[in-house]
C-alpha cells in the first residue's frame, strides 16, 4: 500500500522523532512511504485567524503535493482536520473545490490510518510506563475520531493507561489562541496539567503536535516531572 | 445598559473574571454538574431514542422556519390580531421601547411584573419604562437578585445569577430588601417568594419574553421553572410579550421538540416545571387571561443575518448547551463577554447585533475546540461561525496591522517550498543562541508572547527530509 506522509510544519520543525517513529511502523505494516517534497504547512494558523486568502495560498500548495497520492497519512488530528476543511475554505471556486475534495477524502490521521484503514490494532509495542492520553479537540469533534488511539495503546505491552478527568476540555493551545488569549490560554492548560497530575502519571500521550507543544511548553516552563510525548513514540517503542 | 454589559476594554474585563476566583469556581461547578445531568436526559435517556435524530429535527424545524420567516411572522401576527391581540413589528430596540412606553402611558402603569426574558434585557426595557414611571419587578428569582443588586447584570443566558453564591445573595437580600434571615437557599428562595407575592397582585402590566410563538394559533410559549410566568401572565389586565423575531415555531408539533431540545439541552430536564402557553382571548367573557394583549417583535439587527452564512445563528433558542460546555466561558464566567449574550453564541450573536467595533473581540475569544457546534441542540457551526466573524475583521480592516503583516509572510512561506527548505535547515541555528536546556524560555518577537507562560521547543537539529532520503535508500533506523 502506497502511503504519502504529511510531516507537518511541527513536525518537520519541532517533533522529527515522531514523524521518524510514524515512518517506521507504517513501514512495518508494509506500507511503501513516500514524503511528497511540496509539503509545508496546512495553513490553519492562517485559516483560525480570519486570513482566508493566505490560507487558501497554503492549501493550494498542499493540494497540488498531494492531489496525485493514494492515502495521506499525517501525525496531527488537527492537520488532517484541517485538509478536511479545504473543501469549505474554496466554496466559491468550484474547480479548487473539487481538487480539494479529493485530498480531503483521502486524508487519515496516523492511528485512524493503522485502525480503520489498515485494520490492524496490534503492534507489538512495549512501553513501561504510567500513562495518560490528552483527547485533541480537533480529532475528537472535526475528524470525529477518538476511539484508534485507545485501541493502539490498550495493547502496548507494559502500558498502564489511565483516564483523565475532564479530557473533553481543550487544552488552551487553539493555534494563534494561545498567543492573542494569553491569559485565557493559561488557565486552560493549568487545568489540564492539573488534571494530568492527578492521575499520577508518569507520561503524557497525545496525537497532535499543537497540543503537545502547548501542554509540555507549560510542563516544563513549571517544572513538572511529566514527560509528554507523541503517540507514535509510543506505538514504535520495543523496550 | 441594554446588551453592552460594563465599559472596560476586553482584555480588562478578563482580567477583572480571572481574578474572581469565587465566579470561576461555580462556573467550573456549574458546567460539571450540568455535563452530567444533560447526557442523562439527551444521549443517555433510552426513552427518546437517538438524541441525533432530535438534533437534525430541531435543524429542519429552525431552518424551515428561519427560511420562510414572512410567512410565518405573518401567520403569527394574523392569528393575534384574530384573537382581539396588537401586534407591533419593532425594527430597533428604541422602537420597540417607545411602543412599549406608549402602551404603559395609555395604561397610567406605575408596575410592571416581568418573567425572565433576554430580549428585554437586550433592549434595556426596564429602563426605558422607568424613564416614564413605570417600575418593572423582575420576578424570575435570580433576576430578582440581579435587580436588588442593582446595577448586576445576567451572567449566563438560562442561569442569570450564576456568578453570585448564596452568601453574597443574602448580602444584597439584607442590604437592598431587608432580609433578616440565613444564608441557606430556602429560606432566601421564600423571602423572595413573600416579597414577590404583593408584587405579582399589584401590577398593572405583565410582561413576558418569548420562547417560541406558535404561528398556527398566535400563542406565546414559556418555559419556566419556578411558575412566575404565570404569575406574571394571570393578574394584570395587560400583559406584553416581547418576541426576537426568528423565535417561533409552525405548529404545536413543532413546538413539542423544541421545548424537548430545550430543557434537556438547557439543564439536562426531560421537561421544565412550567411550560406557559398564552393564547390571547381578548374580548371573550368565558375565559381567564389579559384583557389587552400586545406581542411585540423585534429586528434588533437580527435581520442582517438573513441570507448570510450566519442565518443559522438565529436558529438558537437560548439554551445556554454551548455555554455550558465553552472551555473559555469555564475561565472567564459571562461578564468578560461584554454582552448579555455570552460563550459562544453570545461571541456569535453579539457582533451581528451589536457590530464589530463593540464585539468584535469577541470571535476570538475562543480556542476553536469546536465543543459549542458538538453540543447545539439545534446544529448552529458555531466555531465556523466564529471564523467567519475573524474574516469579517481582517476584511474590514479591524486586524492589527502587524499581524496581517505577519500573516501575508505566512501565505507566502507557507506555498514556496524552496523558503521553507530553507526555513527548516535555518531556524535550529538561528534559534540556537536562545535555547537554553533544550527549550526556549525567554521568545523573541511573536514568539515572546508564547514563553510568557510556556516554553517554546527548540527546533530540532536533525533534518527530517535528509533523515528520510537516507531511510528510503536503506540506510538508518533512528532510535
Amino acid at each position: 500500500m502506497k502511503v504519502s506522509l504529511f510531516a507537518t510544519c511541527l513536525g518537520e520543525l519541532f517533533y522529527q522523532e515522531a514523524a521518524k517513529d510514524m515512518v517506521e511502523v507504517l513501514e512495518r505494516l508494509g506500507c511503501e512511504i513516500d514524503f511528497p517534497r511540496g509539503q509545508i504547512c496546512c495553513g490553519q494558523p492562517a485559516y483560525n485567524s480570519g486570513y482566508r486568502k493566505d490560507a487558501q495560498k497554503a492549501a493550494k500548495q498542499m493540494i497540488a503535493t498531494f492531489e496525485s497520492s493514494d492515502y495521506i497519512v499525517t501525525p496531527s488530528g488537527s492537520c488532517a482536520g484541517m485538509f478536511k476543511e479545504y473543501p469549505r475554505l474554496f466554496r466559491d471556486d468550484a474547480i479548487w473545490q473539487e481538487r480539494a475534495q479529493n485530498v480531503a477524502d483521502k486524508t487519515y490521521e496516523f492511528t485512524q490510518f493503522i485502525v480503520n484503514v489498515l485494520g490492524v490494532e496490534e503492534l507489538g509495542a512495549v512501553y513501561h510506563a504510567k500513562a495518560t492520553y490528552h483527547t485533541s479537540c480537533h480529532m475528537m469533534r472535526l475528524l470525529k475520531e477518538t476511539g484508534s488511539p485507545f485501541k493502539l495503546l490498550n495493547n502496548v505491552e507494559g502500558l498502564e493507561l489511565l483516564p483523565l478527568e475532564n479530557s473533553y476540555d481543550c487544552c488552551g493551545f487553539g493555534g494563534t489562541f494561545a498567543v492573542k488569549m494569553v491569559p485565557i490560554s493559561e488557565q486552560m492548560v493549568d487545568e489540564k496539567v492539573r488534571h494530568v497530575e492527578e492521575t499520577g502519571a508518569d507520561v503524557l500521550i497525545t496525537a497532535d503536535g499543537g497540543c503537545l507543544m502547548n501542554i509540555k511548553g507549560r510542563i516544563d516552563r513549571e517544572g513538572k516531572p511529566i514527560a509528554v510525548k507523541h503517540i507514535a513514540q509510543i506505538l514504535n517503542s520495543r523496550s | 445598559m441594554a446588551m453592552k454589559i460594563g465599559e472596560k476594554p476586553f482584555f480588562d474585563r478578563v482580567d477583572d473574571a480571572l481574578d474572581d476566583t469565587f465566579m470561576r469556581q461555580s462556573m467550573a461547578d456549574a458546567q460539571d454538574g450540568l455535563r452530567g445531568k444533560k447526557i442523562a436526559a439527551t444521549e443517555g435517556d433510552e426513552a427518546i431514542g437517538d438524541w441525533e435524530e432530535w438534533r437534525n429535527a430541531g435543524e429542519e424545524i429552525r431552518r424551515h422556519t428561519l427560511e420562510n420567516l414572512d410567512y410565518y411572522l405573518e401567520q403569527l401576527s394574523d392569528n393575534v390580531a384574530k384573537r382581539g391581540g396588537h401586534v407591533f413589528f419593532a425594527e430597533t430596540a428604541e422602537e420597540a421601547n417607545a411602543y412599549i412606553q406608549q402602551v404603559a402611558q395609555e395604561k397610567n402603569a406605575k408596575n410592571a411584573t416581568k418573567a425572565k426574558s433576554m430580549v428585554t434585557e437586550e433592549i434595556g426595557l426596564n429602563e426605558a419604562l422607568s424613564d416614564v414611571g413605570c417600575q418593572v419587578h423582575e420576578t424570575d428569582l435570580a433576576e430578582y437578585i440581579l435587580q436588588a443588586e442593582e446595577d448586576d447584570r445576567p451572567s449566563h443566558i438560562v442561569v442569570p445569577s450564576l456568578h453570585k453564591n448564596k452568601s453574597q445573595i443574602r448580602d444584597t437580600l439584607t442590604e437592598k430588601a431587608g432580609y433578616t434571615g440565613t444564608d441557606q437557599p430556602e429560606e432566601l428562595t421564600a423571602f423572595a417568594r413573600s416579597q414577590l407575592r404583593d408584587v405579582f397582585m399589584n401590577a398593572d402590566i405583565g410582561i413576558t419574553g418569548c420562547n417560541f410563538g406558535v404561528a398556527e394559533s398566535g400563542s406565546v410559549s414559556l418555559v419556566t421553572n419556578e411558575g412566575n410566568a404565570n404569575m406574571v401572565t394571570s393578574y394584570p389586565e395587560t400583559q406584553i410579550s416581547v418576541m426576537g423575531m426568528e423565535r417561533l415555531v409552525p405548529t404545536w408539533e413543532e413546538l413539542d421538540v423544541m421545548v424537548n431540545l430545550l430543557s434537556r439541552s438547557a439543564v439536562g430536564q426531560k421537561i421544565t416545571t412550567y411550560v406557559t402557553n398564552v393564547t390571547p382571548e381578548v374580548g371573550s367573557a368565558s375565559v381567564d387571561g389579559p384583557k389587552d394583549f400586545h406581542l411585540v417583535i423585534v429586528d434588533g439587527g437580527r435581520s442582517k443575518a438573513l441570507g448570510t452564512e450566519f442565518q443559522s445563528a438565529l436558529h438558537c433558542i437560548r439554551c445556554a448547551a454551548c455555554v455550558n460546555v465553552c472551555p473559555v466561558y469555564r475561565h472567564v464566567g459571562g461578564h468578560a463577554y461584554g454582552s448579555i449574550y455570552q460563550g459562544p453564541i453570545g461571541a456569535v450573536l453579539s457582533p451581528i447585533l451589536g457590530g464589530y467595533e463593540e464585539y468584535g473581540e469577541l470571535p476570538y475569544a475562543s480556542s476553536l475546540c469546536a465543543a459549542c457546534t458538538e453540543a447545539c441542540p439545534v446544529k448552529i457551526p458555531l466555531h465556523e461561525q466564529l471564523i467567519r466573524h475573524r474574516e469579517i475583521y481582517v476584511e474590514e480592516g479591524y486586524a492589527d496591522k502587524s499581524e496581517q503583516a505577519a500573516m501575508t509572510a505566512f501565505g507566502i512561506g507557507a506555498s514556496t517550498p524552496s523558503l521553507f527548505k530553507i526555513a527548516t535547515k535555518g531556524v535550529p541555528t538561528f534559534a540556537k543562541p536562545l535555547v537554553q536546556d533544550g527549550s526556549i524560555s525567554n521568545g523573541l518577537g511573536p514568539m515572546k508572547l508564547w514563553t510568557k507562560i510556556r516554553e517554546f521547543p527548540a527546533p530540532g537539529h536533525d533534518n527530517f527530509r535528509k533523515w528520510f532520503k537516507e531511510h528510503t535508500k536503506g540506510g538508518s533506523r533512528h532510535e
